[in-house]
């Protein structure tokens, strides 16, 4: 099988139509980062808070929104659904006025202990029991000896029978149903029955559960700031040297222009769909431009080889030709790191949604780059000596391979 | 040829059996569940996997630069004393200066005196200048402030490891963050009751005794009033606990010595016990011999004088010397609770944080999210890999058969080699192998699709093998080397989860190296040796 039989696309003919292309899409990102989102910055540069709660059934957000208002944490947003609304996730970030460097987790309690006041139902007479959804295992196993259901007194047995049977109330919830119980009736078979009887007469179900809780105060916002620009840039200029190294810096300098316009065009996606940068979505940028370099150096390469061999072809011909000798391999390549991460963005849940979309928007931008930016600017260079009456040729230099 | 092809496949079965041995070691048995089991023993989960907390700490180490110089303060008001110089002031004039003396008011007649003492005995830590008028200025030395510092740094962190070992968190990380910012990263996997873990992290448990100079006032302002609107330089206000004096009346204000009779680093022993009189709870606690005698003398020399007991700058409790105190004392009353009394003499043991500390940041991943987590990168992983091996199948036919073996050797040895080092498998981790699987069959293609470009050109199936991985080196090479760089920088700017991502990524790809040139040559090299020369081959 094969995807392009020996194509013969005029690739530096359409480079006005690429050049629009590429305008188009990084002049949409540019303003919408001046003028419209702005950089919408996670909670690891931002500072802030951020607590992710799950609810058993479908969260009613005037409920939460009203329970949040009744803690005085005005400034509070609530993003809902988060994920799929069948997760039954809610997002409640505070923004980092809220979130004081001495007190850094005031807003988590002050949601936390809100939302099982006002928004669980039955928290006023349940105030005396358990609850089961939020109870951490070392809390429940101490309530366990000190209700003793099965009567076992002070032994040592006391102490490994109860803590197993906590780890197992844990286990059910956690790792098997998200950190949600359904029903207290549905840990029959999980816990034994005088333990489920306990849990009948003296625990109740809030109906929600914390999930996870990010705490940032400014200071570390910042710091992560500064060493995210700095990454990326050393990322950018080890890319040139190398490049220098590998071939001439002119080319280089072609690649490194074609992967700052992917940065540009990958961080304006996320500034135009108004997603969040978090530390993961810099990982997937920094592991971007070291992957938008790959196509860049096949077609890089394939031009090299052809330069020693045809001196007499004119360099736009011959850039046009080693595109299309090296295209299936480009789009093959591509397409299957393409079809991985796809995979990721599809199934790879929430956490990773903003690192799993930059590398799908940066794999599709990176392919297109090397084609349409990288090496058109080769010629254009050359173009540019010409006219400036210097030698012509552009360097094939340095002894390429057998 | 056939010896040679020989020797490389049974490399190659090596490789594979050390490295299945790196994910497995020796499994109870092989049904899936003990598979799992030895998986999950062998490769370690990052805190976003097995849920728990992410803390990093900021000491205060200002504090700890402060407490040396009231110590140096003390040491030259009592060496003025002894050398007959009255009438100057000893002093710390700028709060935001804590290694900044000044001694003001200096009798002129004094002064060469006073400058030759902090010659002879202050000038190896301070610096030492002239001040406007009658007045010197001590400022302590960088490298000196820098020693007391890092000590307070040092001396934070190990507290802290042995507070946490005492709560039973298995596999703590507690160590330096930022280099020079005096910060301290706190990993605690698995932990989920996290209201007492940072109770007991952030407690000072700094307890000291203190000599009482006014007081009680109810209010700071009156506190301030009765003293005359200004704290002398060798005290301090404090408030109390609610019930710590005698009428139990709450929250009231002291005028305490500012140096303490005996402080932090003087506990010998802490115990939780009950009073014998009323039963409630207390802790009873024991000063080292060195302290119980400075102890000792001062309550004998200031019988009738009234003493106070101060936690975390709060005074617990007051009370009239009666008699010589040696080394002995208890913290009780204002309704302690037995848990209190236990974390109480739990942190009075390990010992007090050299500085109050701040929580600059904390995640908390809750086991719940975690579990899920891991499953919805199993099945990306599996979905993506499933695609791209059937993708290869189709596309390539025989050859795919050998780039999918290459994958899954690839895999193998990625997983194998986190089981060997150690090295934590995180989210983004996952996602490096999933991304792995997607850059690691890029090599194949490269190299197939140059070997097809030769057999078009017309040459004979080994000349076309031999010449595409010839052509591809360099190709692979050069896309290893950038990715690998940018991965690089990831490690050395990322945390946790981040580094996580850089170190299953560079491990995949050099493993990638290893499959796609060696592997796949040794496969493709196997066929052809049975096959007749010139017989095309599947690709």
């Amino acid at each position: 099988m094969e995807l392009f039989h020996d194509p013969k696309i005029d690739w530096l003919g359409k480079k006005w139509y690429f050049l629009g292309f590429s305008l188009i899409f990084s002049v949409a990102g540019l303003l919408s980062i001046f003028f419209w989102h702005h950089l919408p910055l996670d909670v690891d540069f931002r500072g802030g808070t951020v607590v992710r709660v799950k609810f058993a059934s479908a969260p009613d957000a005037n409920r939460i929104r009203s329970a949040i208002d009744k803690a005085g944490l005005r400034d509070a947003r609530i993003q809902q659904p988060y994920g799929p609304a069948a997760n039954n996730e809610v997002l409640v970030t505070l923004s980092r006025s809220a979130t004081s460097e001495s007190a850094i987790d005031q807003g988590r309690a002050a949601i936390v202990s809100t939302l099982s006041q006002n928004y669980a139902a039955g928290a006023q007479q349940n105030q005396s029991k358990i609850d089961l959804d939020n109870i951490a295992s070392g809390a429940l196993t101490s309530w366990l000896e000190q209700n003793d259901p099965e009567h076992l007194g002070n032994s040592s047995d006391a102490e490994t029978r109860y803590t197993d049977q906590a780890a197992a109330v844990l286990r059910y919830r956690d790792t098997e149903h998200s950190g949600i119980i359904e029903s207290i009736d549905s840990l029959r078979g999980v816990v034994d029955p005088a333990v489920l009887t306990a849990f009948e007469q003296n625990a109740w179900l809030s109906g929600f559960s914390v999930r996870s809780v990010e705490i940032v105060g400014a200071q570390v916002g910042k710091v992560l700031q500064h060493q995210a620009e700095l990454a990326t840039l050393y990322s950018l200029a080890g890319m040139l040297v190398y490049l220098w190294f590998r071939f001439e810096l002119i080319y280089g300098v072609a690649a490194v222009v074609a992967c700052f316009h992917d940065t540009i065009i990958t961080v304006g996606a996320f500034s135009l769909s108004n997603q969040e940068i978090s530390l993961t979505v810099i990982a997937a940028i920094l592991t971007l431009i070291g992957y938008s370099m790959n196509d860049t150096i096949v077609v890089f390469d394939r031009i090299r080889e052809n330069l020693r061999l045809s001196r007499r072809e004119p360099l736009a011909d011959l850039v046009n030709r080693s595109i299309n000798q090296t295209l299936s391999r480009t789009v093959l390549t591509s397409g299957l790191t393409f079809l991985t991460v796809l995979s990721l963005f599809l199934f790879g849940g929430e956490v990773l949604r903003g690192f799993s979309f930059a590398l799908v928007v940066g794999i599709l931008i990176g392919t297109y780059s090397s084609i349409a930016v990288a090496a058109p600017m080769l010629v254009a260079y050359q173009d540019w000596r010409a006219r400036r009456g210097k030698a012509a040729s552009l360097p094939a230099a340095k002894k390429a391979r057998v | 040829m056939k010896t040679n092809i020989k020797t490389r496949l049974i490399t190659i079965i090596a490789v594979l059996v050390v490295f299945v041995f790196g994910i497995f070691r020796v499994p109870h048995g092989v049904s899936g569940e003990a598979l799992k089991q030895a998986i999950l023993q062998n490769i370690h989960l990052g805190l976003d996997l097995k849920g728990g907390m992410h803390l990093i700490l900021q000491v205060k180490v200002d504090e700890a630069v402060s407490a040396e110089t009231d110590t140096e303060v003390a040491g030259i008001q009592s060496d003025l004393q002894q050398n007959g110089i009255t009438g100057a002031t000893v002093s710390k004039p700028d709060a935001n200066r804590p290694d900044f003396i000044q001694i003001s008011g200096v009798p002129a007649a004094h002064n060469d005196d006073v400058r030759s003492l902090l010659e002879s005995r202050y000038s190896n830590r301070f610096d030492i200048g002239p001040g406007v008028g009658n007045s010197w200025t001590l400022t302590m030395k960088p490298s000196v402030e820098n020693d007391a510092k890092q000590r307070a740094l040092d001396q934070a962190i190990e507290v802290i490891q042995t507070r946490t070992n005492t709560l039973g968190v298995s596999e703590p990380i507690i160590e330096p963050y930022q280099l020079g910012s005096y910060q301290i990263l706190v990993e605690l996997p698995g932990v989920d009751d996290l209201n007492r873990v940072k109770d007991v992290i952030q407690s000072t448990a700094r307890l000291e005794a203190h000599e009482v100079l006014g007081g009680p006032w109810p209010d700071k302002q009156t506190a301030m009033q009765s003293i005359g609107g200004y704290i002398p330089p060798d005290a301090e206000l404090l408030p109390s606990t609610p019930g710590a004096s005698a009428d139990g009346s709450a929250g009231e204000w002291y005028e305490l010595r500012k140096i303490p009779i005996w402080g932090g680093t003087d506990i010998r022993d802490a115990q939780p016990g009950h009073n014998p009189n009323t039963g409630e709870p207390e802790v009873d606690f024991y000063l080292t011999n060195a302290a119980g005698d400075k102890f000792g003398q001062w309550t004998g020399a200031n019988i009738g004088k009234d003493m106070a007991i101060v936690l975390d700058n709060r005074v617990q409790e007051v009370a009239v010397i009666k008699g010589q105190i040696h080394d002995q004392g208890n913290i009780s009353g204002g309704g302690i609770s037995e848990q209190r009394v236990k974390d109480l003499s739990m942190l009075l043991r390990t010992g007090a944080l050299p500085a109050s500390i701040d929580f600059l940041q904390e995640t908390t991943v809750g086991p719940s999210l975690g579990a899920d987590s891991i499953r919805q990168g199993v099945v990306a992983a599996i979905v993506g890999m499933v695609t791209v091996m059937v993708f290869m199948l189709i596309y390539y036919r025989g050859a795919g058969i050998n780039a999918d073996l290459a994958l899954i050797l690839n895999l193998v040895i990625l997983l194998g080699f986190l089981g060997f080092s150690g090295a934590t498998l995180t989210l983004p981790g996952i996602a490096g192998v999933i991304l792995t699987i997607g850059m690691g069959v890029d090599s194949n293609v490269l190299i197939f699709e140059r070997i097809r470009e030769e057999l078009r050109a017309g040459k004979s199936p080994s000349a076309s093998v031999d010449q595409g991985f010839a052509h591809a080196f360099t190709t692979i090479v050069d896309t290893h080397v950038t990715t690998i760089v940018s991965a690089a920088i990831l490690f050395i700017f990322g945390t946790g989860p981040v580094k996580g991502f850089a170190v299953t990524l560079t491990f995949g790809l050099l493993a990638n190296f290893f499959t796609s040139v060696f592997v796949s040559r040794v496969i493709f090299d196997a066929s052809l040796s049975r096959k007749l020369h010139g017989e095309p081959i599947s690709i």
